[in-house]
């Protein structure tokens, strides 16, 4: 992250969990469905107190599942309220029906995904599966890896989400404990300040007005535009790529931080090796990357922050010419491999870019992967280049094999 | 407000003419005499359910009022998030109605019904119950009478007909009462009172479907008159907790009402003289819930 | 370029499927001699299409009716007959 002075607003000490409590009370939203589950729970704890202090003035809805959580604030975005909520893990997963039914009615909810493995068996601790498993519905899907990174991509977020050219729903994923309840400086920005660079929501599109009867979701046949619909999401999707990179630049202008936009590039400009991964492997991987370098290893790395909308074009530029690209993925696409070496490979050989790829998949269920783990990763990706062992998943730190 | 049953015959018309509805559906003309009384000024969620349909394909609608179509599990969720919406836009006069089928209110629904229901959530929720799952097909739900006929119960079904109304009184909600098509100022009367009360109200308005329960399409009113004068559908209401039954009809053999619907036409005298104690039974429950007072607390 | 943001929403209109009237087999016919204009008719139809025609009688929009004939069930003067309906 790039910082300057910043004159306004105050620092503090807080876990990942406040500042997204945070961002989402700076946000102005108007309405929060709330459930609680481990390691999301205590957003939804500092937004009702937020509510109950009069620091925030917004309808908090007690849900009865995370199915109902997604389907009130589809419900509050619908007649054009600025909405968020939270999850994690199995809530994530039961809100599956309507995660696709927000993004269908271009509804543009925000929310926090406290990333956390999903069961069974239970596990309380970080991997990316349960935000992976949305990879298809078209939710704007951001990686981040501090707590200040985390705050700051939810208020860039409602303004790309809300973007005429966009109107998609968005999530910003953090690791589970490792992010949501370790305590980081933060700078919690002036309220004044949000609301110049965030405006209130005014809905354009449609909405539900008895002023202006219309049915929204009506059946459509095949002839019909279904698959316009489609397209039309897709190509908002394509087109949130240059609005994430307006809106980030806009916001290093405004609040003097610049966390990267579809990705953040650490010492990879002249790097033989690129390590590419994201959330908190990302951090490490920045430590990985000094180690290395300070014994003359040329290494550097790419941050995936979007995972959805791909940021295709900043992979195949930063992987062309490159000797290796060692991909860590924090989840896995049982039976191909870890979705963001999956994605990888496709986007390089779309555009002819032979760079090889490793690709691990590790850290799954919370298994710990420090720095030094990931300097490993990259000495076996080199073993496995140059013997030209090239396959699908290379499983690191497993307990078997 | 004050609406007669005369404006539920005339006036504008919210539902147009050349709908997907079968000819004789019980569940259009309860529809139709709502948006009547509510006079267009409402936002409607309805889930999956015969009246998705009815409304036809895009790029139309025969609904002249705001309509959400919705998953089909969610729909009281959805409307819990419109109206809080809508408050916080300081919106009123805007009636927000979760309106869905028996599936989408007794079975997949039941969870968001229930929440929205503890929660008091300031909307009007109308369960159109035609018994089963009809816009898929006619399939058993745990609204469908035993013994009745459906494509999931070939031989009838064995279970008895969830006690919907009481269990959302349970909930000690402001307002719930059941209705039939086949008396229109009673379902009005509710329908008022509901409109006129703030907080979560729930009516259940029995809405016969001549393609699912097999009789002339012509009987529609019939049968739901039917249904209740054999104590089949009794018609009362909870408010404030106090249970108050609304219409005490001369009771008729349950014959005349089986006998109409082929649904019933594999039962044999002994089975219709077990369902008549059966719904007798729950009718002189619901006398003593009435004699007790204030009792959904 | 601005993306086109193609939605799903219908605005409301009539003949959704079409001319239903079409569907039947049958149609009501109002006999005014034994109308009463007690308006049950219009209170039951389930498509709407009984409206005060300029003679102050009901009149049936044949164009929609499906002619499920509830309203002859229910009218409690018999006015109303279902006919058989033929078409060219």
């Amino acid at each position: 992250m790039i910082q300057r002075e910043e004159a306004r607003g105050k620092w503090d000490i807080i876990t990942g969990n406040h500042a997204v409590a945070h961002a989402a009370r700076l946000a102005r939203v108007k309405v929060v469905p709330a459930y609680p589950i481990t390691p999301q729970t205590t957003i939804v704890e500092y937004i009702a107190d937020f509510i109950a202090r009069g620091e925030m003035d917004a309808e908090y809805i007690r849900v009865e599942s995370e199915h109902s959580a997604m389907a009130s604030a589809i419900g509050a975005a619908a007649v054009g309220a600025r909405t968020f909520t939270a999850t994690a893990s199995q809530g994530l997963l039961l809100m599956h029906e309507v995660l696709h039914w927000a993004v269908g009615a271009r509804l543009p909810i925000g929310m926090a995904v406290v990333n956390r493995a999903v069961g069974p068996p239970w596990s309380i601790h970080v991997d990316h599966q349960d935000a992976i498993s949305q990879r298809d519905t078209g939710w704007m899907i951001m990686f981040v890896s501090s707590n200040q990174e985390a705050l700051d991509s939810v208020l860039m977020m409602y303004k790309v989400a809300e973007d005429d050219r966009v109107l998609l729903p968005f999530m910003v994923c953090l690791d589970g404990f490792v992010l949501s309840h370790t305590y980081q400086p933060v700078h919690i920005p002036d309220q004044g300040d949000v609301d110049a660079f965030l405006p209130e929501y005014k809905p354009k599109h449609w909405i539900m007005d008895p002023e202006d009867p219309i049915t929204y979701g009506n059946l459509v046949m095949p002839d019909q535009d279904y698959m316009e619909m489609r397209w039309s999401i897709h190509e908002s999707m394509i087109e949130a790529k240059s609005v994430i990179k307006e809106v980030s630049a806009e916001f290093r202008d405004r609040f003097g931080r610049f966390h990267g936009d579809l990705v953040w590039k650490y010492r990879a400009d002249d790097a033989d090796v690129v390590i590419v991964t994201t959330g908190t492997l990302a951090s490490e991987a920045e430590e990985a990357v000094d180690v290395l370098r300070e014994k003359g290893e040329n290494v550097g790395l790419l941050k995936i922050r979007s995972y959805r909308p791909f940021p295709t074009e900043d992979v195949v530029g930063v992987a062309d010419g490159r000797k290796l690209l060692v991909v860590i993925d924090r989840s896995i696409s049982f039976g191909q491999g870890g979705p963001l070496a999956t994605d990888i490979r496709s986007a390089l050989f779309t555009y002819g870019v032979d760079t090889p790829v490793v690709g691990f998949v590790t850290g799954l269920g919370g298994r710990d992967i420090t720095y030094e783990d990931i300097a490993k990763m990259v000495a076996i990706a080199r073993e496995k280049a140059s013997a030209r062992e090239l396959r699908p998943v290379e499983w690191y730190k497993l307990k078997k094999g | 407000m004050a609406k007669t049953v005369m404006d539920l015959a005339k006036g504008p018309k919210y539902v147009l003419p050349g709908t997907a509805a079968c000819p004789g559906c019980g569940a259009q003309i309860a529809l139709k005499w709502v948006l009547k009384a509510l006079e267009g000024r409402t936002i409607f969620v309805i889930p999956a359910c015969c009246t998705s349909v009815i409304q036809g394909p895009y790029p139309k609608s025969a609904f002249k009022f705001p309509v959400f179509n919705m998953a089909f599990a969610a729909a009281a969720a959805t409307a819990s998030g419109i109206a809080r919406g809508l408050k916080t836009q300081g919106k009123t006069g805007v009636t927000v109605v979760a309106w869905a089928g028996d599936g989408g209110t007794y079975d997949i629904g039941i969870q968001a019904l229930s929440g929205a229901a503890e929660r008091n959530e300031d909307i009007l929720y109308i369960c159109y119950d035609n018994e089963a799952y009809m816009n898929t097909g006619i399939q058993r739900s745990g609204a469908t009478p035993p013994g009745a006929w459906t494509k999931t119960t070939p031989r009838g079904k064995a279970e008895m007909k969830k006690n919907m109304a009481l269990i959302v009184a349970s909930h000690g909600v402001p307002y719930v009462a059941t209705a039939s098509i086949g008396y229109p100022a009673d379902f009005l009367k509710k329908l008022e009172k509901a409109l006129n009360m703030r907080g979560f109200r729930y009516i259940q308005v029995f809405a016969p479907c001549p393609t699912g329960w097999n009789f002339p399409v012509d009987k529609t009113i019939e049968v739901a008159k039917l249904g209740v004068e054999t104590y089949v559908w009794p018609l009362f209401e909870v408010e404030r907790g106090r249970l108050r039954i609304t219409m005490r009809p001369k009771r008729k053999p349950l014959k005349e009402y089986t006998k109409l619907q082929k649904r019933f036409r594999h039962l044999t005298d002994e089975q219709i003289e077990e369902l008549e104690k059966a719904f007798l039974a729950r009718w002189e429950a619901l006398e003593k819930l009435e004699a007790q007072g204030t009792i959904f607390v | 370029m601005p993306t086109e943001i193609v939605v799903p929403v219908s605005p409301p209109s009539e003949a959704v499927v079409g001319k239903t009237g079409l569907w039947r087999v049958f149609r009501p016919v109002i006999h005014k001699d034994k109308c009463v204009k007690c308006w049950t008719c219009a209170l039951y139809c389930m498509e709407d299409v009984i409206d005060e025609g300029p003679d102050g009688y009901p009149t049936i929009d044949y164009e929609f009716c499906k002619g499920c004939g509830i309203c002859a069930n229910e009218c409690p003067t018999k006015a109303i007959e279902m006919v058989p309906e033929v078409r060219e």
